[in-house]
């Protein structure tokens, strides 16, 4: 098979921003947040506004933090859930520079971030914005019912995080290195329901990271760290029966960002999902366990869940996919 | 790419609480049922009203308080907790209505709240004057 992994000498994150809404404030990983609003309306007039704010947000606050100023900015790559990648679309109207949407479920925060990273490693741009963003109720209300519906959810349900994550990817040096990716394959095992897409995504996650592994000659253990989206407590588990079956014992090391960004007591089924579980994980505590140190390589697996609502009546199962990114701290 | 990965997700999967939910939701649809029941009494013993009307007074009754609690944001955690208990009486086709008007507000009276509002209850409505049909058919040619 084709390679798929392409390494980086030049891609750094110099900047990252990180905007949630209050449930990811209390839970465990709450300090690691830039911003955080009271409720989920976000000061906004509708759940549409308020994931557009938290998105703006994450953007502005990454942008600031890389010391930046918005002129300096070549490229945005932004994606999010809503129909017509309509989050993305409508926050670029307040900036400057030019908009790459893509779309690519909860797999969106590392698609977007190795796409910058691809095209900054090709010395065409110089400073790229990777941003995405969910928001609980929007996409209850797009992909599921509505949100003070009575209908029970079963215990491998997952709950949309509502936040917004970014990240400023840049040729300049800074001391963590984008240091190679894999682009995922479509994988489809098969599944059909949309209260345990966890279940439907650990296949794509084992494809990632094992052609990850194969195509760079590494084991497992190269990495502190192997973190996956959302694949939460009942994918995870799917996931490392998986890789141990092939051969690859990661779970000493494994990781999964819907299950650390709620707390047990937190009514959130099986863990987080959507695209800004991943990637405020990644750019709030990923990054702050990078640059204390506190981990020095790790593969961030960002997971989707393809289905589209419309074709899962017409009985068609689940396509999963997942990119994974990996992160290094820079030795000078 | 589809390769079969049944076996491996067969041997993960949870199996849900099939006696847990079933019982709570008996006790927790049948609590709903006495509540309805007592306050069809009521309105017959207290307020003198015919069991016609007390009736459908306490029908009405039923769905007021399920689309308050429903504003309120209570009746989904009756739900997720009671189950099939909670949105098989009729507060449960209520709270459908009431959660599927909520959420179209933002989007205008017409098309958002008049129109949204029977994106789930559509169904039950068209079934259940469907059935009405085919069983008044059989009781008129039958059980004349």
């Amino acid at each position: 098979m084709k390679k798929s992994t392409y390494k980086f000498n030049n891609v750094y994150i110099k900047g990252t921003g990180t905007a949630v809404g209050p449930l990811e404030k209390e839970g465990p990983l709450g300090a690691y947040f830039d911003r955080d609003y009271q409720d989920n309306y976000c000061e906004e007039k509708n759940w549409e506004s308020a994931e557009q704010r938290l998105l703006n947000d994450a953007i502005t606050i990454a942008i600031a933090s890389s010391g930046l100023k918005n002129e300096a900015i070549d490229l945005a790559i932004s994606g999010d859930l809503i129909n017509q990648n309509a989050v993305s679309n409508y926050v670029m109207r307040d900036f400057p520079f030019p908009l790459l949407g893509m779309y690519g479920a909860c797999s969106t925060a590392m698609l977007t971030l190795l796409t910058a990273a691809l095209f900054i490693e090709s010395k065409k741009f110089h400073h790229i914005v990777a941003a995405t963003s969910s928001h609980n109720s929007t996409a209850e209300r797009q992909f599921r019912y509505p949100t003070e519906y009575g209908g029970p959810k079963p215990e491998t349900a997952t709950f949309t995080v509502t936040g917004a994550g970014s990240a400023v990817v840049s040729s300049d040096v800074t001391n963590i290195r984008v240091s190679s990716a894999t682009i995922g394959r479509v994988i489809d095992a098969n599944q059909n329901d949309p209260n345990d897409m966890g279940t439907a995504m650990a296949p794509a996650a084992s494809d990632t990271i094992i052609r990850h592994l194969r195509d760079l000659h590494l084991t497992p253990n190269y990495y502190d760290m192997i973190i996956t989206g959302d694949l939460s407590k009942v994918g995870s588990k799917v996931l490392l029966d998986i890789m141990a079956e092939e051969g690859f014992d990661i779970s000493k090391f494994h990781e999964d960002c819907g299950k650390i960004i709620y707390s047990e007591s937190q009514p959130v089924f099986s863990g987080g999902s959507g695209c800004a579980c991943c990637a405020v994980v990644t750019y709030g505590y990923i990054k702050q366990l990078l640059e204390t140190r506190k981990l020095k390589r790790v593969l961030v697996v960002a997971t989707g869940a393809l289905h589209n609502p419309v074709m899962l009546l017409q009985k068609e199962s689940i396509p999963a996919i997942a990119h994974a990114v990996s992160l290094e701290i820079n030795e000078v | 790419m589809r390769k079969d990965y049944t076996k491996i997700i067969k041997r993960n999967t949870l199996k849900p609480k099939y006696f847990r939910n079933g019982a709570v939701a008996f006790v927790v649809g049948g609590l709903i049922g006495v509540f309805g029941q007592g306050l069809s009494d009521l309105y017959i013993n207290i307020f003198k009203m015919s069991k016609d009307h007390a009736n459908s007074l306490m029908t009405v009754t039923l769905i007021l308080l399920s689309a308050i609690t429903t504003g309120l944001g209570i009746y989904d955690h009756l739900g997720q907790f009671a189950g099939a208990g909670a949105f098989v009486p009729i507060t449960g086709f209520a709270n459908s209505m009431t959660s599927a008007a909520l959420e179209g507000k933002s989007e205008g009276i017409t098309l958002g709240i008049g129109a949204g509002m029977f994106k789930l209850a559509g169904s039950v409505i068209v079934f259940g004057v469907v059935a009405s049909y085919i069983l008044g058919t059989i009781r008129y040619l039958f059980f004349q």
